[in-house]
């Protein structure tokens, strides 16, 4: 099973022509996604990746030629949230926005949109999602995974890999890793993320990575408490010496009017159940200890 | 990014809010002769305000009133030049004082949460948001805007009515409050906020009083993300106010904080670096710095990382941790290389790469004699160690 991307991804790569699109397209191949098509507008009738992906105008001639349903953008953010309309006006479900600098007022209108049409948005700003030994979409490095049933969910790109690697190292797979984004204002939150975890028969574990700024981390854990009450839980939070006032590079990494620190954070997670860790590298360790085998 | 609140004024006015006359003045006789003119004109006193953007101002003595052109003067004689948090005010705001009968707060912020603009209103005014939110959480009261149609008629009444505004001011709070909303979309602004909004007294030519409503107070903060299309606005950024340091990282396009600590830091990723100044901290020592090379960073730009680590005197170690994805360990390590040997300092270093291209890192770093470190853990112990080691020998 695993969640939002597996065996049935038939990816579209907006943007493929681009310097990333084409990177990643490839990156993202050589793993064992199913990439069935790119687009750039201008450009349809062309092929990438050695001929063995068609380029199309437009997302709707993608889904209609070759039955695409995940989208992964990579246009730069000028035109990026007019990419995550497109993908879901032509009948995309599940679009990844990797894009960064995306004026935070023009994703509350995109957001709107896309729930509106029962789609949902990954990011943007985000490093996208991997289902080990099945598909990864993104830019997550295929190397650091290993097949299992630890579901990961993460606002941050390498912090992410930092506590993945250290899972894979001691043994211990993952179902998917999931990022959501560093922005203020994403399509999936933490609690989203762990909705789908708890359906998926696959997924018997979690680990949640946050950091400071906003409230989603706490929201994620409330609901944790009563209906992942069983399942173990691990937990890392990012910006324990961050200042209050300053943006730490992500655009939604702020604690402002004493709120979203890192010790309300990890004061909630703990209160609902999760262990958390003082150090990525404790992360392995930590599961270990909440049952995971 | 945050702006004036003299530039935040002339935003709203340019939406139609009602706010009263000011004048910038960057001496003491700008400002008495400017004070000079509101008191010509029917002001029987002037406020002096200091234009710093960081909050505090009144309590610092930032903020006084002077009753005439001599008193201006050296009102703000004494406010130029003034350190508040740290920061040395170089101008001041003069404009006729306003005989204020009550006071109320009205923000529009963007809201995580509810993924909308929330726009909040109180009674209390004058006093900082967070403390009411603290003491009577019942004393705000919010409306949410919608992402197309924004803030509708019936809710700014809604506001209005709840902080008792009901009467002969209601047409002008609910063309305020919408106008709020409009200020946040059309310059892609995270926060607008009038605090405070005030009833004040007006006497006109005639002898007559009268009452209104005024924003005596803006602030503004810009989603620096939207700054690329609104050029006019990155004019506003005031740069003497930051610290060369920030203006320097924004040239190479680094994300970089400066801290107190003195273990300076080199990460790619945000979330990454917050955690690598964690460890730090964990480890015993302080980071010196906040600093996200980003994502694909190239020798050049990692060079430039260095000289900003290196520029802050307190520095006595620098740790270095790099994740590679996107972003390639040996063009990295070429980097740090080259920024060691223009190097005009000695600092210990510890370097640890790992992810895309780590092999070939290690193989540049062992042969150019860098101390290195395999885990995230080890590296924040070996920093600290290395900053212990110089602090005792200074």
């Amino acid at each position: 099973m695993s969640i939002l991307v597996g065996r049935d991804t038939r990816l579209v790569v907006q943007g493929i022509t681009g310097r990333e699109g084409e990177f990643h397209a490839r990156q993202m191949q050589e793993y064992g996604t199913n990439v069935v098509a790119g687009t750039t507008p201008g450009k349809g009738g062309r092929t990438a990746l050695d001929g063995t992906v068609p380029v199309f105008d437009t997302v709707t001639d993608a889904v209609r030629e070759t039955g695409a349903n995940v989208s992964v953008i990579y246009v730069p953010s000028a035109g990026a949230p007019d990419a995550i309309l497109e993908a879901v006006g032509s009948g995309i479900r599940t679009v990844f926005c990797i894009t960064e600098g995306i004026p935070a007022l023009d994703m509350l209108k995109v957001v709107e949109i896309v729930a509106a049409a029962g789609a949902r948005l990954v990011g943007p700003n985000c490093p996208g999602a991997t289902s080990p030994g099945r598909a990864k979409v993104g830019i997550i490095p295929g190397s650091i995974h290993r097949e299992g049933r630890v579901g990961v969910v993460s606002r941050s790109g390498t912090l992410t890999y930092e506590a993945v690697q250290a899972m894979t190292d001691a043994g211990i797979g993952q179902s998917t890793c999931i990022g959501i984004g560093g922005d203020p204002i994403v399509g999936t939150t933490h609690l989203d993320v762990l909705r789908l975890f708890a359906e998926d028969p696959e997924t018997d574990a979690i680990v949640l990575i946050g950091e400071i700024g906003g409230s989603a981390e706490e929201e994620a854990a409330g609901w944790a408490a009563t209906h992942l009450a069983d399942v173990p839980k691990v937990a890392f939070i990012a910006g324990r010496t961050a200042p209050e006032g300053k943006r730490m590079g992500h655009a939604g990494a702020i604690i402002s009017g004493g709120s979203g620190t890192a010790a309300a954070k990890v004061a909630a997670l703990e209160a609902a159940g999760f262990l958390v860790a003082d150090s990525p590298t404790e992360i392995p360790t930590l599961l270990r200890r909440a049952g995971v085998h | 990014m945050k702006i004036q609140e003299a530039d935040a004024k002339l935003l709203l006015r340019a939406q139609g809010l009602p706010v009263p006359p000011w004048t910038v003045a960057r001496s003491a006789s700008e400002a008495r002769t400017a004070a000079a003119t509101y008191l010509a004109h029917g002001a029987s006193a002037v406020v002096v305000k200091a234009q710093v953007l960081v909050g505090g101002r009144g309590k610092a003595g930032g903020v006084k009133l002077a009753r005439t052109a001599d008193d201006a003067e050296s009102v703000a004689s004494a406010i130029l030049g003034m350190s508040i948090k740290g920061i040395t005010v170089r101008k001041v705001l003069v404009g006729p004082a306003a005989e204020i009968v009550q006071e109320f707060y009205l923000g529009a912020i963007l809201d995580r949460a509810s993924r909308r603009i929330v726009v909040m209103a109180s009674a209390e005014g004058g006093v900082e948001i967070e403390e009411v939110a603290k003491r009577d959480p019942g004393a705000i009261h919010r409306e949410t805007a919608h992402p197309f149609l924004g803030l509708a008629d019936w809710q700014a009444r809604r506001l209005a009515f709840a902080v008792g505004l009901g009467g002969v001011h209601l047409r002008t709070f609910v063309a305020i409050a919408k106008g709020l909303v409009t200020t946040m979309t059309t310059y892609d602004a995270d926060l607008v906020e009038i605090n405070p909004l005030a009833i004040v007294r007006e006497t006109d030519a005639d002898g007559n009083s009268l009452v209104k409503l005024l924003a005596l107070d803006a602030k503004i903060t810009l989603d620096d993300s939207a700054l690329p299309r609104h050029p006019d606005l990155e004019a506003l950024r005031d740069l003497g106010e930051e610290d060369p340091a920030d203006v320097e990282a924004r040239t190479h396009d680094l994300s970089f904080i400066r801290l107190d600590g003195t273990i300076g830091c080199m990460v790619n990723g945000a979330g990454l670096a917050m955690t690598t100044m964690d460890l730090v901290k964990r480890a015993g020592g302080e980071p010196a710095n906040f600093l996200d090379i980003g994502g694909g960073a190239r020798a050049d730009k990692v060079a430039a990382a260095m000289r900003l680590i290196l520029e802050d005197r307190k520095v006595q170690a620098i740790l270095v941790n790099i994740f590679g994805g996107i972003t390639r360990g040996d063009e990295v390590a070429k980097g740090l290389i080259e920024a060691r040997s223009q190097q005009h300092r000695e600092v210990p270093m510890v370097v640890r790469i790992v992810g895309t291209n780590a092999d070939e890192a290690q193989r540049l770093l062992r042969e150019a004699r860098f101390e290195t470190a395999a885990t995230l853990d080890e590296a924040a112990e070996k920093a600290v160690a290395a900053a212990r080691a110089v602090g005792g020998a200074a």
